[in-house]
């Protein structure tokens, strides 16, 4: 056990901590040349091209140290995104030690901070690794500061470092064997052991990885899963090595895999403790938590004779993300489809964006919204879960609504403090502190509606910040709030899949927002369609799609035909992503245009 | 029976709304027609079987050649291809090039039609447009040109910014009163890359306007009918008999050879298109290559043409075709896309055809999608 190191890398997306992984493997010898692929271990397509992880990964790697000792290396690869806080609140449980990565150019972003503040709470050892010094762009001196000034570490153990050209690798190797300590365990003790991911494998079903805290786990034995109380034989065990390498048995203080022949994810809970089925533990790992969807949106199929396809293919969805939840629902307008819920809404594209690419389903995502919590007049106690706007009770019966509220944490530059402050102010944030990081860096920290982040927060940040600013939130429950529903007429006819609670005070300048953005998004069609936003009777906006008077071109000789027949094409294909609402043709992107109000 | 177009790729000067291929330079005028004419030859074996009915000289402006140097070209054809008997040659040709001399020698030589741009007899529409002529040059030339050329036909642009419906309409009885039996009349559009797109985004011209389109497309209509002309095509309007050959075919899927920079080809199952670039197309002709791309049509590719130009003629989408042509299950399918447009009066069916009816005539693209088949992937 004293030659194991478990350690995690803490990083902002971006800031290289793909490619500092990849070093490592290509340093231990992890992966041989021919295996090597840029960022390993970001495994799916999507990963890639967004250059982030969305699920953890772990793999193990056999060093031999400059002195000859012989290490094992487990690296706990953790997501880059707010959306999976909690997976990554797991990943840290399951470490002793962490590298701290920061870009030399951009310095400690908002989300690093609540990650390193998290790692610190589990007393985990940190390595602060400065990243991109290589780059023209890079200012060590300055960055290092900052660390130092977070850490209240000594300059001397910030180590300056370059993924790219493997500058600072071993100093990182060396640091990992010295700096982190060995795990802690019995091996005598029952077995406890924390589950800090899962993945699916389409052969083989769930596969869990966990880390031994005490005791040790056998092939074949029987275990039980905590929380969920259902036991299992241990069918195979192993390591992670680039491929999976199966194993008699796995002692307290390593990291593994367990094949059981579980068949869905949502069977095995991130945060869960395995243990011996005859013997359990009396000590269960604490955190765990049921993770709860925090956006909710339909997803409808453009065609409604898709709508059982569409249904297998969400099975199929969650059988590998035990985070997607969903119950069918009806639209007045769509049809037959699914209310889900959804960790966040880089979670919500990510889905929509797999049923596409996966399983060939083309759907419409209605207009996102958060949990609210209404209460009648009649049962003024009862609390009443709204996850669809429709089903807000009608004005006249309605006591009251409870929406969820965040702590929002901004880091940004000093100069971008006005801008951050109005944008969360018009976003109903209350500034809770601020606070100057260093002269230049300054926290702030609102409380805030969660729905308001929803609605194009994180682009208009990023605008109004040109960039520098970083963000992260923390739930901080329910509060009272004055919303109404908005609902939106096409035509004269209410498409409820249009319709969103908002605050009263910004409900006309949202609604004429809303009408405006319809108005450019659906196409003109062979009569005048009027758009219109009400709140209950009361119409509040109105915008008219002109009827379309000219659909022709005028040419057609022999030069033109092919020209025109493809764009005769494109424009079918685009109808046919369109969904039939009465009689007005609607694009997918409509629906969610009221994410998009500044654009 | 098939047709040539010939692609004169040559202008005086550039008309401000013209996306078309040519260059206003002329220093390789006499270079690309040896290269014309050389293709012509390179392409002997695509028509060996088959008789040409119709020769085209487009452009561009052929008007701007020699009449020696249109001879030449069309000698070419008669050289290498079996032409029959009574083809239609027509040429092209701007106002401002037809002199009373250039008419009568070009009625010397086997051009049977005239295309005269005249575009508008106004002023105003000519210098908005950039046109080489003026409205005296564009009726005159007309004058000059009937007795010459029984077979004759001008195009004239509606919807032009400024342009009243009571100027559409005069410029419609001008036409008619000069006794041209055939017009050919479009909507000014505003393509990519053209001056006119930028003086409208400049705010120096202003857009055209859609709804004024329709109602000049209306007048088009009543009045061509009014005067005994058919609308054989959207855009086209012939008196009987003199229907232009050479674009029927372009609409009933008959083959066409395009010889010269940018002219596309087509020979019932691949479409062709040659370079657009006048210096490539010469060194590429000049090293004895073709440089033309090409695209094989697969059956859906021409169920769709079929349908996009059917709907523009009179002559419609004949339903038998569709089922002997395609299948049944394309029948099947193209009466269940047409269904809401029959319905709301902008298709009917007349016998066995599909027609466009005249409400429908201005949204006729997006209802050729409509019935088209794609595939999402």
């Amino acid at each position: 056990m004293k030659n194991i190191r478990n350690f995690c890398i803490i990083a902002h997306i971006d800031h290289g901590k793909s490619t500092l992984a990849d070093r490592l493997l290509d340093a231990t010898q992890t992966v041989t040349k021919r295996e090597s692929q840029a960022q390993l271990l970001d495994n799916m397509d999507l990963e890639r091209e967004r250059g982030i992880t969305i699920k953890s990964h772990a793999i193990q790697m056999d060093y031999t140290a400059p002195d000859g000792e012989q290490y094992i290396l487990n690296l706990i690869d953790t997501p880059g995104h707010v959306d999976f806080s909690y997976e990554v609140s797991r990943s840290i449980a399951a470490c002793e030690g962490a590298l701290l990565i920061v870009d030399a150019a951009q310095s400690i972003q908002a989300q690093t901070i609540s990650n390193l503040y998290l790692a610190l709470e589990n007393d985990l050892e940190i390595i602060p690794v400065l990243n991109k010094v290589d780059l023209p762009s890079a200012n060590p001196e300055e960055v290092t500061d900052d660390i130092v000034d977070l850490l209240g570490c000594d300059p001397s153990e910030v180590i300056p470092a370059s993924a790219k050209t493997g500058l600072g690798i071993q100093d990182i190797l060396d640091a990992i064997i010295e700096r982190v300590p060995a795990p802690v365990g019995d091996p005598d003790e029952p077995l406890q052991a924390l589950v800090f991911d899962s993945q699916y494998n389409q052969f083989r079903g769930v596969e869990t990885i966990f880390r031994v805290i005490n005791g040790s786990i056998k092939k074949g034995q029987h275990i039980k899963f905590v929380a969920t109380g259902e036991s299992y034989y241990a069918d195979e065990i192993g390591t992670l090595k680039l491929n999976q390498v199966p194993k008699k048995e796995i002692k307290a203080g390593d990291v593994g895999y367990l094949i059981t022949g579980i068949k869905e994810a949502k069977e095995v809970k991130v945060g869960d403790t395995i243990t011996d089925h005859a013997k359990p533990t009396t000590n269960p790992i604490g955190g765990f938590e049921d993770v709860k969807p925090m956006v909710f949106a339909g997803i409808y199929p453009v065609d409604t004779e898709d709508y059982e396809d569409l249904r297998s293919s969400m099975e199929k969805l969650q059988l590998n993300d035990a985070s997607l939840v969903f119950q069918a629902e009806s639209s007045a307008a769509l049809g037959f489809g699914f209310r889900c819920g959804f960790l966040g809404m880089l979670h919500l594209e990510i889905i929509q964006e797999r049923l596409e690419r996966e399983f060939d389903m083309t759907v419409i995502t209605t207009v996102p919204n958060v949990s609210y919590h209404a209460y009648t007049h009649k049962n003024p106690d009862e609390i009443l879960i709204v996850n669809n706007p429709s089903d807000l009770p009608e004005p006249s019966s309605l006591n009251r609504v409870e929406e969820p509220y965040i702590k929002a944490t901004i880091i940004t530059k000093s100069d971008f403090v006005g801008n951050v402050m109005s944008l969360c102010i018009e976003k109903r944030g209350v500034v809770t502190n601020q606070t100057y990081l260093t002269t230049e860096r300054v926290e702030m920290t609102f409380d805030m509606p969660l729905a308001e982040i929803v609605f194009d927060f994180y682009d208009r940040l990023k605008t109004v910040s040109k960039g520098y600013a970083s963000f992260d939130y923390a739930p901080l429950g329910m509060r009272e709030s004055k919303l109404v529903r908005v609902d939106i007429l096409l035509n004269a006819q209410t498409v409820d899949a249009l319709s969103a609670l908002i605050h009263f005070d910004n409900a006309y300048t949202i609604g004429k927002k809303m009408v405006e953005k319809l108005r450019e998004l659906i196409p003109r069609q062979q009569f005048d369609i009027p758009v219109q936003a009400a709140i209950g009777a009361k119409i509040i906006a109105r915008e008219t799609i002109k009827a379309l008077r000219k659909d022709v071109t005028a040419k057609c000789y022999g030069g033109d035909i092919s020209r025109k027949r493809k764009l005769l094409e494109k424009q079918k294909k685009g109808k046919k992503r369109m969904r039939q609402v009465g009689n007005v043709e609607i694009p997918q992107q409509a629906f969610m245009a009221v994410l998009k109000l500044n654009d | 029976m098939s047709g040539i177009y010939i692609h004169i790729p040559f202008c005086k000067q550039a008309c401000h709304y013209c996306d078309f291929h040519f260059s206003t330079n002329l220093k390789y005028k006499k270079d690309i027609i040896d290269a014309i004419c050389d293709e012509l030859r390179f392409r002997e074996s695509e028509f060996k079987n088959t008789t040409v009915q119709t020769i085209y000289l487009g452009g561009g402006t052929p008007s701007v050649l020699e009449v020696a140097e249109v001879e030449k070209i069309i000698q070419t054809v008669f050289d290498v291809y079996t032409v029959s008997s009574n083809p239609e040659i027509t040429l092209e040709a701007n106002p401002d090039d037809l002199t009373k001399e250039k008419i009568v020698a070009f009625s010397n030589t086997r051009i049977n039609r005239l295309s005269i741009g005249v575009q508008s007899f106004f002023e105003e529409d000519l210098k908005l447009m950039n046109r080489a002529h003026n409205a005296v040059e564009a009726h005159e030339c007309i004058e000059f040109a009937v007795p010459y050329f029984p077979n004759i036909s001008i195009d004239l642009i509606y919807g032009i910014p400024g342009m009243s419906e009571a100027r559409w309409r005069e410029n419609l009885h001008k036409a008619i009163d000069l006794k041209v039996p055939h017009i050919s009349s479009y909507a000014l559009t505003v393509e990519d890359n053209t001056a006119l797109k930028s003086f409208i985004e400049k705010g120096m011209i202003e857009n055209v306007d859609d709804e004024v389109a329709q109602e000049h497309f209306q007048i088009l209509l009543d009045v061509m009918q009014l005067h005994g002309f058919e609308n054989y095509e959207f855009s086209n309007f012939s008196k009987p008999g003199f229907f232009s050959q050479n674009n029927t075919a372009y609409w009933t899927g008959k083959s066409y050879i395009g010889i010269g920079p940018s002219a596309h080809s087509f020979d019932g199952k691949k479409r062709g298109w040659n370079i657009n670039n006048n210096v490539k197309y010469l060194k590429a002709i000049q090293a004895g290559e073709l440089p033309m791309e090409i695209e094989e049509l697969t059956v859906v590719d021409r169920y769709n043409e079929y349908i996009m130009t059917g709907l523009r003629t009179i002559y419609g989408v004949s339903l038998h075709k569709i089922e002997t042509d395609f299948g049944p299950n394309f029948k099947e399918y193209l009466l269940k896309q047409a269904a809401e447009y029959l319905k709301d009066h902008l298709l009917y069916i007349d016998g066995d055809t599909l027609l466009v009816t005249r409400k429908g005539k201005f949204l006729s693209d997006g209802i050729a999608s409509a019935l088209f088949m794609v595939n999402l992937s």
